[in-house]
């Protein structure tokens, strides 16, 4: 039997089973004597291919599900109407207005605290992380956001690691709002990526780039010297990778799993009734994304903040992180699907189409002794 | 990409059901539009096979490419057409023609020894050796009463389709694709899913 090359892409790979979450029909039964009709009848194989070009688990993943139009009849379209003056006339104004004090008020007290408390370290961080949590009050008050939040809240230890389920950028300052997260993020052009390399960065923020492939284990290794470091601020990691629709959940990537350290799980789940806060990033800018939350009535949502887990032993941190996957679905209310996040910017590696090769060779090898 | 049906409208839809034979129900086929327009990202009037095989699903599917060929570049029409033989109503003869084209790698109306390699060189990988797959297949062919030179014409199919009634034909080739074929579990079907 041949022996596959493993890919030393980013794409990370060997995960459980993807056939057991598959509609499947075996291509083979797995016993008896082997018939010519059993070498030939393709017609299991086609179904399935046909079966996903119909309909699919992944693409279902990032469509976005915008709320249901209300505005269907006369006498509700005039309700409709004077809702959208006021979304576009009075709210969003006002919501301007109180972003901007917002701004004028962080920007103010944080340069002056960043440069002149230079000397006293750990004074300087805790006003830095107050204001970091007074402006992300500021921008989800800009969203009239209704945040609630269940479960203890994020203590400040070493050795421990915050998980959550990705929606879009927003989840990142909803969290923040609370508690003052480092977070590992992909590195943005535009005004995201100045507030990036500027005041995030204060907090101890790691980035990442998606294309490079060496960059995978120099960031693993930042990721391991922050989490054992005492005085940093508590890490939180999107470990799917990508913005999901809040519908389902993609596979979780390992490497938060296997920093040796307890995996606190977060749930966000985002109330579609007002406002779908899923960031189709293919879509749109992020400016475009806050500017329709902004023109929205409101964003509701829960955030749980969920039981601290470890590796139990004998548990790989794959199955970890599909245990933690587990749990923060079933909060949120989510559906698992088996599929890499990172499929939407690459092809699949041949390795799956390979095993479906593999266990359909060795069972007519298998049958052909059986005779 | 908004409400589908305000694109497509109620005689677009009675012509694609027209010209699939019925097979899908208008409801079937403006799910199929909003499917087709979620994978034609830039509402080219196609799907191109880089959009395809973005459906992880669909690329590691060990024959996606001998289907790639047959559905790459389709407009809306002929796409519902295609996936027509794999509707809960087509005709056992029309599941056959696209298993019988799906073999016809040359498309020159024959299925021969070496379209029937291909196909199981496709489903193996390099999991058997090239002689390995010669050998058990030559060995159920001649177990099954045929030989290699044995080849499956099209116009055997289409007399068969006629014949498939009748279960007892001397004709070595239809009893060949009758004996590979006329398996009761022989379900191929998709269903489209209706919001």
């Amino acid at each position: 039997m041949s022996k596959l090359n493993t890919s030393s892409s980013e794409l990370d790979f060997d995960r459980p089973n993807i056939e057991d979450y598959l509609p499947s029909g075996s291509i083979q039964e797995p016993h008896g004597k082997l018939r010519l009709r059993d070498l030939l009848d393709i017609s299991p194989t086609l179904t399935e291919a046909a079966g996903a070009i119909v309909d699919d688990s992944f693409t279902r993943c990032f469509k976005s599900n915008p709320p249901e139009p209300w505005n269907w009849n006369i006498y509700l379209f005039p309700l409709w109407c004077l809702g959208v003056v006021v979304r576009y006339g009075l709210l969003f104004p006002s919501r301007v207005i109180v972003l901007t004090i917002g701004w004028i008020i962080f920007l103010s007290c944080y340069f002056p605290v960043h440069f002149l408390l230079k000397g006293h370290d750990k004074l300087r961080k805790r006003l830095e992380r107050g204001l970091v949590e007074l402006i992300c009050s500021f921008f989800v008050a800009s969203w009239t956001g209704v945040v609630k939040y269940h479960g203890p809240r994020p203590s400040m230890r070493p050795k421990q690691v915050f998980v959550a389920n990705h929606t879009s950028m927003i989840d990142f300052i909803v969290l923040e709002q609370m508690t003052a997260f480092a977070v590992i993020m992909q590195k943005h052009p535009g005004w995201v990526g100045l507030l990036q390399s500027t005041i995030l960065e204060s907090l101890g923020c790691i980035w990442f780039n998606r294309s490079e492939s060496k960059d995978r284990e120099i960031v693993a290794k930042k990721l391991r010297e922050h989490v054992h470091g005492a005085d940093n601020n508590p890490l939180l990691i999107f470990p799917e990778g990508t913005c999901v629709n809040n519908h389902y959940t993609v596979m979780f990537k390992k490497g938060a799993f296997e920093l040796g350290c307890t995996v606190c799980p977060i749930a966000i789940k985002y109330n579609k009734i007002f406002v779908d806060a899923f960031w189709n990033s293919r879509k749109q800018s992020f400016t475009t994304h806050l500017l329709q939350l902004m023109t929205s009535w409101a964003v509701v949502c829960d955030v749980w903040y969920l039981e601290p887990q470890n590796l139990k032993p004998g548990e790989t941190p794959i199955e970890f992180a599909e245990r933690v996957r587990d749990i923060i679905s079933v909060r949120a209310g989510l559906r698992k699907v088996p599929w890499d996040g990172y499929l939407k910017y690459s092809r699949p590696s041949p390795k799956h189409r390979e095993r479906k090769q593999q266990s359909f060779a060795e069972s007519i090898l298998r049958r052909l002794e059986e005779k | 990409m908004g409400s589908a049906s305000s694109v497509l409208t109620q005689y677009d839809i009675e012509e694609v059901e027209e010209h699939c034979d019925h097979l899908f129900t208008q409801q079937e086929i403006v799910c199929l539009y909003e499917r087709f327009c979620q994978l034609d990202k830039n509402a080219k009037g196609f799907i191109s096979a880089d959009e395809f095989l973005s459906v992880p699903e669909f690329a590691l599917n060990p024959l996606s490419h001998r289907l790639l060929k047959m559905v790459d570049g389709l407009n809306f029409k002929d796409f519902v057409a295609f996936l027509s033989a794999f509707s809960s109503k087509a005709t056992l003869p029309q599941k056959i023609e696209i298993i019988f084209k799906v073999y016809d790698t040359d498309c020159n109306g024959k299925v021969t020894f070496s379209d029937l390699i291909e196909v199981l060189h496709d489903l193996t990988g390099s999991f058997m050796s090239d002689k390995q797959r010669e050998e058990v297949l030559s060995q159920l062919l001649h177990e099954a009463g045929y030989t290699r030179e044995s080849s499956l014409l099209f116009d055997d199919f289409i007399k068969a389709r006629n014949l498939f009634s009748l279960q007892s034909s001397n004709d070595h080739k239809i009893l060949f694709l009758i004996q590979i074929l006329d398996n009761p579990s022989l379900k191929m079907e998709v269903e489209v899913p209706v919001d």
